[in-house]
C-alpha cells in the first residue's frame, strides 16, 4: 500500500508538471506561474509524505474515520479552522470588502457567530454521544435504519452541493493562478483528494487541514502586515485614503445593498449560524479528539483562528482598495476602474503581488490550491463515512459488517465521490454556482441541525418526528432555493422567482422544527414510548461522558 | 452500556447539581451571544445608517466597526470562559458522579 501511495504521489506531481508545460502555449490567458507550482508541489510532497506515514497507522474503522480519536484540542482547532476557511473565504471575502466595504465585515461576523453557540450547546454532547458520524447521535435511541438513511441522504446532499462549489472554484482558480487547463485542474484536485482520503483516512486529512491552516494564517498575516507598512499601521490613515478614492466614499463603512431587507438579513444570519452547526465535515471533527475536554478546547482554538483571520481579511480588503484599486497594472487595458485582471475574486492575489512580488503571489496561490484540496478531502471523508458507516454498516448490514469490509466500502465510496466531484466540476463549469454554498448551508441548517439538536435536547423526539423533520427540512430548503431568484431566474432563465428571498433558512428551519414536533407528539406507538424512555440514559451519557467512545491506544 | 450505572448517576444529587449549574451557565452565555448577534442583525436590517456614524467627530472609527470588533473579541472571551469553567469545575463534578456510581456498584 505504501508503494502505491508514493507512486500515486509522484504521478500527480508529474501530471501537474506536464500539464503546466502544455499550457505554455500562446492560447492560455495566464502565463504559467512557476513560483506557485513549485510551492504547491512542495505542499503536495509534504502531504504525500504524511499520507504515506498515515497509511501505516490506519487499520481500524476508528483510525479511518476519526484518526483513532487521538487528535489534541489544539491540532483539532487548527484542523477545524482549516476545514471552515475555504478558498472562498480568502478570495471571496477579501473581494467583498474591496467592493462593498463594511458589508463584507458583517458577512464575516455571521460566519463567526455560530462557533460560540456550537460550543455552549453542542460540542460536549456531540463528543459524548457520537462515534464516527453525527447520525450516531440522531439515531442513538431511534430506529437505526430509517433515521440513519435520512441523515445520510441529507449529509450527502450537503456534501455534493459544497463539493460542486469547491470543484468549480478550484478549476477556475487554478486555471487563472497556475495557468493550467480547467479539466486538468479538476482531475488534479479529484485525484489528490482520493489519494489522501483512501490511503490516509482521517489521519492524513487532519494533517492536510493543519498544514493548510498554518499556511493560510501565515500567508494572510504576511500580506496584511506588508500592506499595512505602507500606511504606517494606522487604520485611520487607511480609512481616510480609502474613502477618498472608493466609489462608495463615506458610505464605505455603512451597511449597503447586500442586506437591504430585514428578511434577507435575518435569514442569512440564521443560515450561516446554524448551517455551521449542521455541516457533516465539521461535526465529524468533534469525534477525532480524546474527550469532551479536548472537544471544547478545539472550538476555543478554532474560533480564535477564525476570528483572527476574518479581521486580517478585512484589513487586506481595505488596503487593497488603495494598493490594488489605484494601480493601473492590475486592470484590463491598464485603466483604473475597468475590470480587474482575472475577475473580481483576484483582489487578494493582486494584493500579494503588489506587496510581496511574484514569490508572495506564488505562495498565496499555492495556499489557495491547498485550501481547496483540504476542504474537498474533508468533504469526501464525511460523505464516504455517511455511505460506509451509516448506509452500509448500519442500514444494509445491520451492524454485522466487519471492520475491514466497512473500511473497504468507505474507500470505494471515496473513489466514487472523487469521480462524482470531477464529473460535477466539469458539468458545472459554465454555470453560475454562486448559490451552491448558500444552498449547502441552507440544507445543513434546515435538514441536519433541527433533528440533531432535538435529538440531544428534547426527550419527546421519536423516529417519526425525526424523519418528518429531517426530510421536511431537506425538501423545503432545496425547493426554496430552487424557486428563488438565484436558480429559478439566473440559472433556469424564468422571468420571475416563485420565492421572493434568496436565503431559505428563516422559512425552512421552522418547517423542520414544526414537522418534527407534530410527527413526534402525534406518535403514540409502543416504539415511540420506548424511544422516549431511552432518553434518560442518553441524557446521563451526554452530561457525564460515561460510556462515550474513547480514544484507541496509539 | 449498563443501564444500572446510568440509573445510579441519575439518582445522585451531584448529577442534578451538574446539570443545573452547567445548563444555567451555558444557556446564559448562549443567550448573551444570540441577543447581541441578532440585535446587531436587527440594527443592520432596520437602522443601517446608525452603524455608519463615527464614534467621535472627525474619527474614522464608526459605531458599526467598533460594535463588530467588540463582538469578535467578546464572543471569543465567552468561549474561553466556558472552556475554563467546564474543563475544571464541571469535569471534576462529572468525574465524581461516575466514581460514586462505581463505588455503589461494588
Amino acid at each position: 500500500m505504501r508503494k502505491i501511495v508514493s507512486a500515486l504521489g509522484l504521478l500527480s506531481l508529474c501530471t501537474l508538471a506536464i500539464a503546466a508545460g502544455d499550457s505554455l502555449g500562446p492560447t492560455e490567458q495566464q502565463a504559467t506561474n512557476w513560483h506557485a507550482i513549485t510551492m504547491f508541489c512542495l505542499f503536495v510532497a509534504m502531504t504525500m509524505g504524511i499520507t504515506y506515514w498515515a497509511a501505516s497507522r490506519t487499520k481500524s474503522t476508528s483510525d479511518f474515520y476519526t484518526a483513532g480519536g487521538g487528535i489534541t484540542g489544539f491540532q483539532n482547532g487548527l484542523a477545524i479552522a482549516g476545514d471552515y476557511m475555504s478558498a472562498a473565504t480568502l478570495l471571496g471575502l477579501t473581494a467583498m470588502v474591496y467592493t462593498q466595504g463594511y458589508d463584507g465585515y458583517i458577512y464575516m461576523l455571521c460566519f463567526f457567530a455560530g462557533w460560540p453557540i456550537i460550543l455552549f450547546l453542542m460540542a460536549e454532547r456531540l463528543r459524548n454521544l457520537g462515534k464516527f458520524t453525527f447520525s450516531d447521535i440522531t439515531a442513538y435511541r431511534l430506529d437505526q435504519g430509517k433515521v440513519r438513511t435520512m441523515a445520510a441522504i441529507s449529509s450527502l446532499t450537503v456534501v455534493c452541493f459544497y463539493l460542486i462549489a469547491q470543484m468549480v472554484g478550484a478549476g477556475q482558480l487554478i486555471k487563472l493562478l497556475f495557468g493550467l487547463d480547467y479539466n486538468v485542474a479538476i482531475f488534479a484536485v479529484g485525484l489528490l483528494m482520493m489519494v489522501y482520503v483512501t490511503f490516509g483516512g482521517m489521519v492524513a486529512t487532519t494533517w492536510v487541514q493543519i498544514i493548510k491552516a498554518v499556511m493560510l494564517l501565515s500567508g494572510g498575516t504576511l500580506v496584511m502586515f506588508l500592506a499595512m507598512t505602507q500606511f504606517n499601521f494606522s487604520f485611520t490613515n487607511v480609512m481616510d485614503q480609502a474613502m477618498s478614492v472608493h466609489k462608495l466614499g463615506e458610505k464605505l463603512m455603512h451597511p449597503g445593498s447586500l442586506l437591504a431587507d430585514p428578511v434577507t438579513a435575518i435569514s442569512l444570519g440564521l443560515g450561516l449560524m446554524f448551517g455551521t452547526a449542521g455541516l457533516p465535515h465539521i461535526l465529524m471533527r468533534f469525534f477525532t479528539v480524546t474527550d469532551a475536554k479536548e472537544a471544547r478546547k478545539s472550538v476555543l482554538y478554532a474560533s480564535g483562528f477564525v476570528a483572527y483571520f476574518f479581521n486580517v481579511i478585512f484589513l487586506m480588503g481595505l488596503t487593497a482598495i488603495l494598493i490594488v484599486g489605484q494601480n493601473p497594472e492590475f486592470f484590463e487595458g491598464g485603466e483604473i476602474g475597468k475590470k480587474l485582471i482575472g475577475g473580481g475574486n483576484m483582489v487578494a492575489m493582486h494584493l500579494a503581488k503588489a506587496v510581496g512580488g511574484d514569490m508572495l503571489l506564488g505562495f498565496l496561490a499555492a495556499v489557495a490550491f491547498a485550501t481547496i484540496l483540504a476542504v474537498v478531502s474533508g468533504l469526501a471523508l464525511a460523505g464516504a463515512s455517511a455511505i460506509s458507516h451509516d448506509i452500509y454498516a448500519r442500514v444494509i448490514k445491520k451492524g454485522t459488517a466487519s471492520e475491514a469490509a466497512e473500511i473497504r466500502v468507505s474507500k470505494i465510496a471515496t473513489i466514487c465521490l472523487g469521480f462524482v466531484a470531477i464529473i460535477l466540476g466539469i458539468a458545472f463549469e459554465k454555470q453560475n454556482i454562486a448559490f451552491m454554498v448558500g444552498l449547502a448551508f441552507g440544507v445543513a441548517a434546515a435538514a441536519n441541525f433541527p433533528v440533531l439538536i432535538l435529538s440531544m435536547y428534547w426527550k419527546g423526539l421519536t423516529t417519526r418526528g425525526a424523519l418528518w423533520g429531517g426530510y421536511g427540512g431537506l425538501v423545503s430548503a432545496v425547493l426554496f432555493v430552487l424557486f428563488s431568484k438565484s436558480v429559478w431566474v439566473d440559472v433556469l432563465g424564468n422571468a420571475a422567482p416563485l420565492f421572493p428571498y434568496t436565503q431559505p433558512a428563516l422559512f425552512a428551519m421552522p418547517i423542520a422544527f414544526l414537522l418534527a414536533w407534530i410527527g413526534s407528539t402525534s406518535d403514540s406507538s409502543a416504539r415511540a414510548k420506548t424511544e422516549i424512555e431511552a432518553f434518560d440514559d442518553q441524557y446521563v451519557r451526554a452530561q457525564t461522558g460515561y460510556g462515550a467512545a474513547s480514544a484507541s491506544n496509539h | 452500556m449498563s443501564s444500572a450505572m446510568y440509573e445510579r448517576m441519575r439518582g445522585n444529587p451531584k448529577f442534578r447539581e451538574l446539570v443545573a449549574k452547567r445548563g444555567r451557565f451555558a444557556w446564559t452565555l448562549a443567550a448573551i451571544v444570540l441577543t447581541m448577534f441578532y440585535g446587531f442583525v436587527m440594527v443592520v436590517a432596520f437602522a443601517p445608517a446608525s452603524l455608519g456614524q463615527p464614534i467621535a467627530e472627525g474619527s474614522r472609527w464608526t459605531v458599526g466597526l467598533i460594535a463588530e470588533l467588540f463582538m469578535f473579541i467578546f464572543f471569543w472571551l465567552l468561549t474561553a470562559a466556558y472552556v475554563r469553567k467546564a474543563n475544571t469545575e464541571f469535569d471534576a463534578l462529572s468525574q465524581e458522579i461516575v466514581r460514586d456510581a462505581w463505588k455503589e456498584n461494588k
